[in-house]
């Protein structure tokens, strides 16, 4: 199982936590996904604290680790901000940077994603970089503190799937050793196959559970296209290639014509 | 006096920031502040004085992908 900052997870599917339609189908997609790792949020609260109270008893109870998100920030300082605010209130030093860049992309802002990752290192996070799949970026990135990629299949919510194949295979053929988690924009078990057939180390994914007609069998497939892609990885698959070659023996077989 | 509490303007009897939250509600909570967008962590809440037309930020765990 992969290990980011030191800590071995239990599954290379990773969940996030909203959208959807009850706490019971949250906790039934997590219990049949089998993922270790949930991510999770913070907002204002108007109602006397008692929804986030409800909230956090309920991902207690699932029994993961909580990585919290800097979601819907545009900005170094509005980011910095919510991940201390994370920090304390989910008690990790684990932080999912997100610096958006643009508003209907939810394209990472790399220049404000480098610096608060620089920022938020040397102030003792382990930071998670929701980032593109550029290879400069990504050693940037490393060289700022971070000890895990996490490069985008697709925008946000889009599934579209892996939109940059040849991307995310040059990034993790130029980091091998670094922990990779494919983020966002999947939405359906395959891509996150194809993902793992990569060699990347993780998936993490919210709304391909969460809007699907029944978010706990999707949670499920999603669990063993993981694996599957994993197992594929692991074994070494064949080149492909353009000419046809027979499955079956040509030798021994009967002359009928 | 009047500051603002997740962006909404709101009238406070006390100023203390440990005060503040509890006559709002929050004080056995779970929730982290930011004011005037600089986060005060739950230990240092008891050095905070608010002022008139402080930015308060109060936030709790939700949801999130």
């Amino acid at each position: 199982m992969p290990r980011f900052y030191g800590v071995e997870v239990p599954s290379r599917l990773m969940l996030g936590t909203a959208h959807y339609p009850s706490p019971a189908i949250l906790a039934d997609a997590f219990r049949r996904s089998g993922a270790g790792i949930a991510t999770v949020s913070l907002r204002r609260e108007a109602d006397g604290g008692q929804a986030g109270a409800d909230f956090w008893a309920l991902v207690r109870q699932l029994g993961v680790r909580v990585l919290p998100n800097t979601a819907g920030c545009h900005s170094v300082c509005e980011a910095v901000t919510t991940a201390e605010m994370a920090r304390e209130l989910f008690d990790t030093p684990w932080i999912k940077l997100e610096v958006i860049g643009h508003a209907d992309t939810l394209q990472p802002d790399p220049f404000g994603l480098l610096e608060a990752a620089r920022i938020l290192s040397d102030d003792g996070f382990q930071v998670f970089p929701y980032t593109t799949e550029d290879a400069v970026l990504a050693d940037r990135l490393l060289q700022a503190g971070c000890e895990v990629l996490m490069p985008w299949g697709a925008p946000i919510g889009t599934g579209l799937g892996l939109t940059n194949v040849y991307g995310l295979r040059t990034l993790r053929a130029q980091f091998p050793e670094v922990p990779m988690i494919v983020d966002a924009g999947l939405g359906l078990p395959s891509q996150a196959a194809m993902a793992m057939e990569m060699g990347v180390d993780a998936v993490l994914l919210n709304t391909a559970v969460a809007k699907a007609g029944d978010p706990a069998a999707m949670a499920e497939g999603f669990a063993r296209g993981v694996e599957a892609g994993r197992l594929a990885y692991l074994a070494d698959p064949m080149e492909p290639r353009d000419m046809a070659t027979p499955s079956t023996p040509v030798i021994g077989k009967a002359f009928l014509a | 006096m009047k500051i603002t509490v997740n962006g909404v303007a709101v009238e406070i009897r006390n100023d203390a920031l440990p005060a503040v939250l509890e006559d709002l509600g929050y004080a056995d909570k779970k929730v982290a502040t930011a004011v005037n967008e600089d986060f005060v962590p739950a230990a240092a809440r008891d050095r905070v004085t608010l002022q008139p037309g402080d930015r308060l930020e109060i936030v709790t765990p939700r949801q999130g992908g």
